[in-house]
């Protein structure tokens, strides 16, 4: 078998894996009523991109590996978000005894 | 076909089912813990699928950022406020579920139309393969030193923003009125500061 650039797997495998892992991230931040759930399903949609990124970088980019380099800093902005994202959940807990999201709507009009 | 690509296949189709199942696992469950640890489940299959790219510094970074960092901030997040609580029933809940199904969906085929149609500029360059970690410290000391700089100072942002944000007030005597302020660690029942109207009328 030759020496090929690209594994059996297509690109557009990953893209499409990625996409699917996006939209159930969505879906799960509209609907979720736990605010736990809706960090969580950022982080999801978080990965979605960062699956994106990688596969780029190992199909097309070639020497220049700028995806991975780029999801490196993806998952430090994650990890920053999730501390205080959570920090902001507690804080809000504590006010309000609750972490269901229909009861924060201080700033609706 | 032989082993090797066929055992990659394997492996995608196996980890990507892990993925899809898993967060479709994190999003329905109705017991938030399952979700939480199938969130880690998750993000090991991710890693997984960084190792078929033959990334293994990202996935070791994914590894213990994600699992080992984010996934234990989840699970303490989730001890700390955990109360069962029953949830109002809010009118109209399931249309509102189908709705947003709906739109995701739609999100979902425009993607998926995107990724189907567009000529990739496929194959590309030879991939650089297991010397990708190094090429990854020359880029972060070379041409990305500046974000690399920022990310350190984003780090310290973020500490000391969730510390500010998630600390009780450890000062002995209130500035402001001169009492003394209570300072043990074990949570007491106290009155919320923003009483939840809806819950009163």
């Amino acid at each position: 078998m030759l020496e090929t650039t690209t594994g059996p797997v297509p690109l557009q495998a990953y893209l499409l894996l990625a996409s699917l892992l996006f939209c159930i991230g969505v879906w799960g931040l509209i609907n979720s009523r736990n605010a736990v759930r809706v960090l969580m399903s950022i982080e999801l949609m978080l990965n979605a991109v960062n699956i994106n990124l990688m596969a780029f970088s190992s199909y097309i980019d070639g020497d220049l590996i700028r995806g991975q380099v780029f999801a490196v800093f993806v998952i430090t902005v994650a990890a920053a978000e999730a501390a205080v994202g959570l920090a902001i959940l507690l804080s809000l807990y504590r006010n309000r005894v609750t972490i269901d999201m229909e009861n924060f709507n201080l700033l609706r009009w | 076909m032989n082993i090797s690509t066929s055992t990659e296949l394997i492996c995608f189709a196996i980890l990507s089912m892990v993925v899809v199942l898993g967060s479709l696992g994190v999003i329905l469950l109705a017991n938030i813990v399952y979700s939480a640890f199938l969130l880690g489940g998750v993000f090991m299959a991710v890693a997984g699928l960084y190792l078929l790219l033959n990334a293994s510094f990202v996935a070791a970074a994914q590894i213990l950022v994600y699992v080992g960092a984010v996934n234990v901030l989840i699970l303490f997040a989730i001890m700390l406020v955990n109360k069962k609580e029953d949830l109002k029933p809010i009118k109209s809940l399931q249309i509102r579920r189908v709705l947003s199904a709906g739109v995701c969906a739609g999100l979902l085929l425009l993607l998926a139309r995107v990724d189907l149609t567009t000529p990739w500029a496929l194959p590309g360059p030879i991939a650089i393969g297991e010397q990708a970690t190094e090429r990854i410290g020359e880029h972060l000391f070379t041409d990305y030193l500046l974000p690399f700089e920022l990310a350190s100072v984003l780090l310290l942002m973020a500490m000391i923003g969730a510390i500010v944000l998630a600390r009780r007030d450890v000062l002995i005597t209130d500035v402001g009125t001169g009492d003394s302020v209570d300072q043990s660690l074990i949570e007491k029942a106290s009155t919320p500061l923003l009483i939840d109207k809806s819950t009163t009328n």
